[in-house]
């Protein structure tokens, strides 16, 4: 592995995974039932567990997944399948967008890499650690691999003994609704930020009875934060006047 | 279902057309110092995104999507919001929110 160092005084990966994977878990645990349920899903689409592994290891993205393999066992082309995932997870353009303020100056291979594991949920738990102290770059990208690997193995098991594990035990399918409740309020540092969240679901309760699909999403939320930016703080910067900025 | 060399070709497919958006803003937006103003407005993007994915996953239900008010996760929400507006406590309020949800379920059963 040839894991990119940045000029970081940042502490080495070895004391990384510990913070991490502390912070991972309400993830991981959110990801057991939806990967399970993924994973029974494309048993029953006549997919091998080996498939569905690959799937969970190349896309990596929860709803898009559970459409294509619907999609699938409809009769669906490729082509079809594959622009459907397209604007279904078009959303995270606006989470990478986002994240790249807090990696600044990182090497493109610890980017690539990082793009890799960028989800609803890694983003909104990173960004919220982003902001507190003590976080950094290498900690973001154990959560991330966390999340990664907890969904693979879900999704596995999904498809050996989902029929055995029972639904909704222990209010598990809760879990990643609870942390974004959470996360939500730990967003809420100001009022322009308490107005842009309190837009964004608004627009997006609305647009989703209308529309089809989740791009409501997109558009809910470049609306709302286009909306509550303030007008007079909203100057241009040019480059070249960046330096006094 | 098709034969499974497509099947896995149209995986890699999903892959590629999912990781591109993911990638090209970090590429393109992580290597220079973002103008004031875009790194204001992307500060507001998080909490409009996590309102814009929460809300209507609490409000609206059925196929097709439809408001329905009376669903147990927006019932439970209320109680887990106070939980976390109190606590900030990230771990705390997804077991809390768990437990209730459990409950919730067993009171309706």
């Amino acid at each position: 592995m040839n894991l990119p160092s940045g000029p970081s005084p940042t502490e080495p990966w070895s004391e990384a995974v510990k913070p991490g994977l502390a912070a991972a878990w309400p993830i991981c645990l959110g990801y057991i039932p939806i990967g399970v349920a993924l994973g029974v899903l494309a048993q029953k689409a006549g997919l091998r567990p080996f498939d569905a592994g690959v799937m969970s290891l190349l896309v990596f993205a929860g709803s898009a997944q559970f459409i294509g393999i619907s999609m699938l066992s409809a009769g669906a082309g490729p082509l079809s399948v594959i622009m459907t995932t397209f604007v279904v997870n078009l959303r995270h353009v606006l989470m990478s967008a986002a994240l790249a303020v807090h990696l600044q100056g990182r090497s493109k291979g610890f980017l690539a890499l990082y793009a890799y594991g960028v989800t609803d949920e890694s983003f909104a738990l990173n960004m919220a650690r982003f902001r507190a102290e003590g976080w950094n770059w290498r900690r973001a990208l154990v959560v991330n691999t966390a999340s990664n690997l907890a969904w693979i193995s879900a999704t596995i098991v999904g498809c050996h003994a989902g029929e055995l594990i029972p639904a909704g035990a222990f209010g598990i399918d809760y879990a990643l609704t609870a942390m974004f409740i959470c996360l939500l309020v730990l967003q809420m540092r100001t009022r322009l930020h308490i107005l842009a969240a309190a837009v964004a679901g608004t627009l997006a309760v609305v647009l989703s009875l209308l529309m089809e699909g989740n791009l409501y999403v997109v558009i809910a939320s470049l609306a709302a934060a286009t909306i509550c930016l303030p007008r007079g703080g909203g100057k241009k910067i040019t480059p070249g006047e960046r330096s006094g900025a | 279902m098709m034969d499974e060399g497509l099947i896995l070709l149209t995986f890699a497919g999903m892959g590629v057309v999912t990781y591109l958006p993911r990638w090209l803003p970090l590429r393109l937006l992580a290597e220079k110092r973002l103008p004031a103003w875009v790194e204001s407005w992307l500060d507001l993007i998080p909490a409009s995104i996590l309102s814009a994915l929460l809300l209507p996953s609490l409000v609206t239900g059925g196929h097709p999507r439809g408001l329905d008010l009376t669903r147990p996760e927006l019932i439970v929400a209320i109680p887990t919001l106070l939980f976390a507006l109190k606590t900030k406590s990230l771990g705390g309020t997804v077991l809390f929110g768990m437990a209730l949800f459990w409950l919730a379920g067993r009171l309706a059963a």
